[in-house]
């Protein structure tokens, strides 16, 4: 095991997502609708040293297996996040996160102007570029890009 | 590709246009145009009913679209302001439309939001046209404007295109050039140096192929020209009056800018103009944007009998 691990307690069961871009924990967290209080105990361990990313963040679920489905929602704060499933303090299951072709109902348009900012109706992105991560809005067709993604989310 | 393939199609923006759905388009109007010329009149849309919806006041584009569908011999129904309408209730864009699809068999939608037509479209179960979405899309005036180039050129390969004024916030002639850059087109852009094309937009322009020029300078410029397609330049883009002043003089297209010009030089302009092209031009060979005007028509009788499948 690699001592950076040593750092956050181990898990018996649950999901460990791994290589989060530094800072952007409690975003994953909310994306993941982790913050009610029957989804279990989370363990948090923010800016720790990473070859991949300088710091990183790690979060991991204790007594939930997420599916890649799910995690792919946090594709546009932590593209390069890793997630293992562990069972029985054993890693099961291994994948990376995979931005998607098309992102509903997860960022806001920052263009105020937008109609999806004014009627009934979740805002949709088209993806049309994946590293830098840049979005198009399906409807105002606007690009998005960089901070403004973070601040939308 | 054939006529089956645009019944019920929308039509929200040039995106979703491939240079095969714009070649077939032009193809359908000019065939509209020639049969209104020798017939008067068509009647492909009997009984059938367009509503124009114009949430802001565009009375050239309504007029346009109305004439549009009576010359194809359908009726027209709508309003052309928010004030008049549900809207002022408070009612949803949504509403609003799943309200008028009942009444109609194709919308016309012009709205102050961006993307509003997308949205429109994809809660009508009749086709959707755009006819300005805020400052994103107009897809009919670049459909019209190559429909006018087709038309005085009889091809739009091959020419030198000169783009006028306002290029940094001008929806018209971003969405313009991009169609452009399907064809095999040299592009002048020309604009004072603060309303350049957005970096974005000229890459992609490069990476299409596209041989593009930025000048600053009108005069130099036009002696290279086939077409120059001239755009407004707005007062409010300009720190201080003085500035504006310079630039609008320097920007002016009259029969001095025009002396060296190619004799078979056409100018076009979306209109309405203020003084960027003096009227002096207008009684030349040059002046192409009455014509264009007039483009409008059998473009939107394509587009009408279409998506509405009556052709
Ligand atoms: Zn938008």
């Amino acid at each position: 095991m690699a001592p950076q691990n040593l750092k956050v307690e181990v898990i018996s069961e649950g999901t460990v997502i791994d290589h989060i871009p530094r800072g952007n924990w409690l975003k994953v967290v909310e994306i993941l609708g982790l913050t009610e209080s029957n989804s279990g105990t989370l363990l948090i361990a923010s800016n720790v040293p990473s070859k991949k990313l300088g710091r990183k963040d790690i979060v991991k679920i204790e007594g939930r297996h997420l599916t890649e489905e799910e995690v792919n929602k946090i594709a546009l704060i932590a593209p390069k996040a890793t997630v293992n499933i562990v069972e029985d303090y054993r890693i099961v299951e291994k994948f990376t996160v995979e931005v998607p072709d098309f992102v509903e109902g997860i960022l806001r348009c920052p263009n105020p102007r937008c109609v999806s900012n004014h009627e009934a109706v979740s805002p949709k992105f088209h993806v049309v570029s994946r590293d830098p991560l840049k979005l198009r809005c399906h409807y105002c067709e606007r690009t998005v890009e960089g901070d403004d993604i973070l601040k939308n989310l | 590709m054939d006529k089956t393939d645009w019944i019920g199609r929308d039509v929200v923006s040039m995106r979703d246009f491939s240079k095969e759905d714009i070649e077939f388009v032009l193809d359908v109007a000019e065939a509209l145009e020639d049969e209104l010329g020798k017939k008067g009149s068509l009647d492909y849309a009997r009984g059938k009913i367009l509503a124009t919806l114009f949430y802001e006041p565009s009375t050239r584009t309504r007029l346009s679209f109305e004439s549009a569908m009576h010359r194809l011999g359908g009726s027209v129904i709508g309003f052309s302001s928010a004030s008049s309408s549900s809207v002022k209730k408070g009612e949803s864009l949504a509403d609003t439309i799943r309200t008028v699809e009942r009444y109609s068999d194709v919308i016309v939608l012009r709205h102050p939001l961006d993307g509003a037509a997308r949205l429109a479209a994809e809660v009508a179960s009749v086709p959707v046209i755009n006819a300005g979405d805020g400052s994103n899309q107009h897809p009919t005036q670049t459909l019209l404007d190559l429909y006018t180039i087709r038309r005085a050129f009889g091809r739009i390969d091959g020419l030198t295109i000169g783009l006028l004024g306002d290029l940094k916030y001008g929806r018209t002639v971003h969405s313009l050039a991009e169609a452009l850059a399907f064809y095999d087109v040299e592009l002048y852009l020309i604009s004072p140096e603060i309303l350049r094309m957005p970096r974005h937009i000229v890459e992609e322009l490069r990476e299409m192929g596209v041989e593009v020029h930025e000048s600053t300078n009108l005069e130099e410029t036009v002696p290279k020209l086939d077409l120059l397609y001239v755009t407004r330049i707005q007062r409010e883009r300009f720190p201080d009056e003085e500035e504006y002043m310079k630039v609008r003089g320097s920007y002016q297209v009259n029969a001095a800018v025009l002396r060296n010009a190619k004799e078979s030089l056409k100018v076009m302009h979306p209109l309405p103009r203020v003084d960027e092209i003096h009227p002096e031009v207008d009684g030349t060979g040059h002046a192409l944007y009455f014509d264009q005007v007039f483009s409008g028509i059998p473009v939107r009788m394509a587009l009408l009998g279409l998506t509405l499948g009556v052709l």
